[in-house]
């Protein structure tokens, strides 16, 4: 029983992250009907970023700032000078470019940064908490890791619901040509999309690089992962990214606690859950029908 | 020529290259380039030159260019040294798979980012394979290893002909990332992270004949297996040349292209997607079993999300849909890397870092490339020629008074 609490804990910890990293895809998705495969080596990028400040000295706390602002100007050149020439083109070619940013962005991490393995710092402690007699898996750092997805969540909803630019940015996403003729700049909103969707990005890149080692390929997993929690939720819907990232976390601590060498199987897992999922409602679990005709 | 070099198609319309001259129109429309990929529709310039002096039946055209193919094969790999044939032969297992690769997306509009995983497959089996203590004929285990990853890729198409662009690209992104799990996993027979070494069996005393025949000298084994990656890929380019060439092709393009019309066609468009994802894991198999033989280990870290990129960044660069452009795309992915890491070395980086340099080249590349050259390069050379063409044509209209 304990170690199945366990499991779920480290299951939902990770899942929070899979959620981050999924509502990323999904924001791009929902805007521009790309699948960011490079998000995954922007995210790299700025945590790598972050490590080159505390390497020299700086505290966690001003490297997570400065990540994030790396990521939201990194998100904005990128949807400026690279996706802007084949966004709206054919679906192959966006897919392509993306693809040829994460192998760009991922070798010049090995160039400027070294391909060594390095251990990244964690602001909290790792231990378990204990309750009674027994250290459960909670720790600091993973109430850290689901608090700030959380507080990540909450403005992103309250950018949308609340204000003006929220209201644009849905209205661009909604209807490119509406928007446009009711006087939003549209192109501008693409941007700021892209922008926030690094910065939850690199948050994600940050909470799963925290208390483990890092080297320029480490987001490979995560961007499946991610891109799998979003398709279960059906990448059109954010609360769907989140149920999925958190679905699949759990689903993959199971298989890595409960199988012998489980953890050697955790990306096919992914994988045949990913092929189970659109195989059985292809439209993932939150989507409505008509969404998905891409 | 701005109309060539930047064509920016409306999505899933076929409203023609937007700027072209109204000259150019008229002649070039049934052919004009539409996708990135469709510059390779067009007819191969033998056959639409009118004044060519290969045979008219594309079947004996293939086999006389394969013909060709095996004596320049046997003249470049006599001529160069034991370095460049191992480069040689590395360059046929890239194109094998970048071949087939080029049927998938080029061809059937399919993207696929886990053709390396599948050419895991093929070299993990013809390894095991070559384990045995009386191993079967290399022949036959080829075939066995080509007949396995078309099994596996039989598995993968069911489940991808239901999918699209993104989802596609992700369900094979997993496929690429997942698979070599399964070999750390079976660590008994597969042999983990370490992987399998892989015994490469002596060459033939028929072959010793021929080459001391050929150029009097001794062969090598790498010259053998140079050989052997050459013969395989000439093989396989003859049988996908021909099955472009066919009906089959055809209808793939069509499924590409206009998937309704295709549809009220009486085309099922699920089993021609499945066909497509068949036909390129069979060639992915055998590149896999080539690339066993070359690299003489079958291990995880040969079949990394890199190889996977790699290989789309050969049929992309190359010209998407085109044969001639998977052979010139696989062609960068083996001589750019050495030239780049010297130029890396000269600029002070050291070695790792030089190492990286040439994967940076390629994201670059690619990225440059989809944006001012979609049609890659044998497409971008086409479709010049087409509109060059297509004016000469117009002009001489306009002379004769039409």
């Amino acid at each position: 029983m304990q170690r199945f609490i366990n499991i779920t804990l480290s299951g939902l910890t990770e899942g929070m992250i899979y959620a981050a990293f999924a509502l990323a895809l999904v924001l791009i998705w929902r805007s521009t009907r790309i699948v960011n495969f490079a998000q995954g080596s922007m995210a790299a990028a700025t945590t790598f970023i972050a490590l080159a400040l505390i390497d020299a000295g700086q505290s966690y706390w001003v490297a997570f700032v400065v990540a994030l602002a790396s990521g939201f100007l990194l998100g904005a050149i990128v949807e400026r000078v690279i996706i802007r020439p084949v966004e709206g083109g054919p679906e192959l070619n966006a897919v392509i470019v993306a693809l040829g940013l994460f192998v760009a962005l991922q070798a010049s991490i090995a160039i400027i940064f070294g391909s060594s393995f390095q251990s990244f710092p964690t602001p909290f402690g790792v231990r378990g908490f204990t309750i009674g007699d027994t250290t459960i898996a909670l720790t600091p750092t993973s109430l850290y890791v689901i608090g700030s997805v959380l507080v990540t969540m909450g403005l992103l909803v309250a950018l949308f619901r609340f204000t003006r630019v929220g209201l644009a940015m849905r209205a661009s996403a909604f209807g490119q040509e509406v928007a446009r003729l009711l006087g939003v700049r549209v192109g501008r909103m693409l941007t700021l999309g892209w922008a926030l969707a690094a910065v939850v990005g690199s948050l994600s890149g940050l909470l799963i690089a925290g208390g483990e080692f890092v080297y320029p390929a480490y987001m490979d997993s995560l961007i499946v992962f991610g891109f799998v929690a979003a398709v279960l939720g059906g990448l059109d819907s954010p609360v769907g990214a989140v149920v999925g990232g958190l679905l699949l976390g759990l689903a993959l601590s199971y298989v890595s606690g409960y199988l012998p060498r489980g953890s050697a199987l955790v990306n096919i897992s992914a994988l045949a859950i990913l092929i189970v999922v659109l195989l059985v409602r292809p439209g993932g679990l939150f989507s409505s029908s008509t969404a998905r005709r891409a | 020529m701005s109309d060539a070099q930047t064509p920016r198609p409306a999505a899933g319309t076929d409203s023609g290259a937007g700027t072209h001259t109204v000259a150019a129109e008229g002649a070039a429309t049934e052919e004009a380039p539409v996708e990135a990929t469709a510059a390779a529709n067009a007819p191969s310039a033998q056959a639409a030159g009118g004044r060519s002096f290969l045979p008219r039946s594309t079947l004996l055209r293939h086999l006389l260019l394969l013909l060709l193919g095996a004596v320049a094969a046997v003249i470049i790999l006599e001529l160069t040294s034991p370095f460049t044939n191992s480069q040689l032969a590395q360059l046929s297992y890239f194109a094998i798979a970048a071949g087939g690769l080029t049927v998938l997306t080029g061809l059937n509009g399919q993207i696929s980012l886990g053709h390396g995983a599948l050419m895991a497959v093929g070299a993990y089996t013809t390894a095991l394979f070559l384990q045995a203590d009386e191993p079967l004929p290399l022949p036959l285990i080829m075939l066995v290893s080509v007949v396995t990853t078309t099994l596996v890729g039989a598995l993968v198409g069911v489940a991808a002909a239901r999918l699209h662009g993104p989802y596609l690209a992700g369900a094979t992104l997993a496929l690429a990332v997942g698979l070599p799990g399964i070999a750390i996993y079976f660590h008994g027979t597969l042999g983990g992270e370490q992987g399998l070494r892989v015994r490469a069996p002596r060459p033939p005393e028929a072959f010793d004949t021929f080459i001391g025949w050929v150029s009097g000298n001794s062969p090598s084994g790498t010259k053998w297996l140079a050989y052997v990656g050459a013969i395989c890929l000439l093989i396989t380019f003859f049988l996908l040349a021909n099955l472009v060439r066919s009906r089959i092709g055809r209808t793939w393009r069509a499924v590409r292209d206009q998937e309704v019309a295709a549809e009220l066609a009486g085309i099922n468009l699920g089993a021609w997607r499945v066909l497509a994802f068949v036909v390129s894991a069979a060639a992915a198999g055998l590149a896999g079993a080539v690339l066993a033989l070359v690299v003489r280990l079958a291990a995880p870290g040969g079949f990394t999300l890199v190889l996977s990129l790699s290989l789309l960044t050969a049929i992309v660069l190359g010209g998407l849909g085109s044969l001639v452009g998977a052979l010139l795309g696989s062609a960068l992915l083996v001589f750019l890397p050495p030239f780049v890491t010297d130029l890396g070395a000269d600029f002070g980086l050291n070695n790792t870092e030089a190492a990286q340099l040439a994967p940076f080249v390629y994201g670059v590349v690619l990225i440059v490339a989809m944006i001012f050259a979609p049609a890659g390069f044998v497409g971008t050379v086409r479709m010049r020629w087409l509109t060059a063409r297509a004016k000469r044509a117009a002009a001489a209209r306009a002379s004769t008074g039409g």
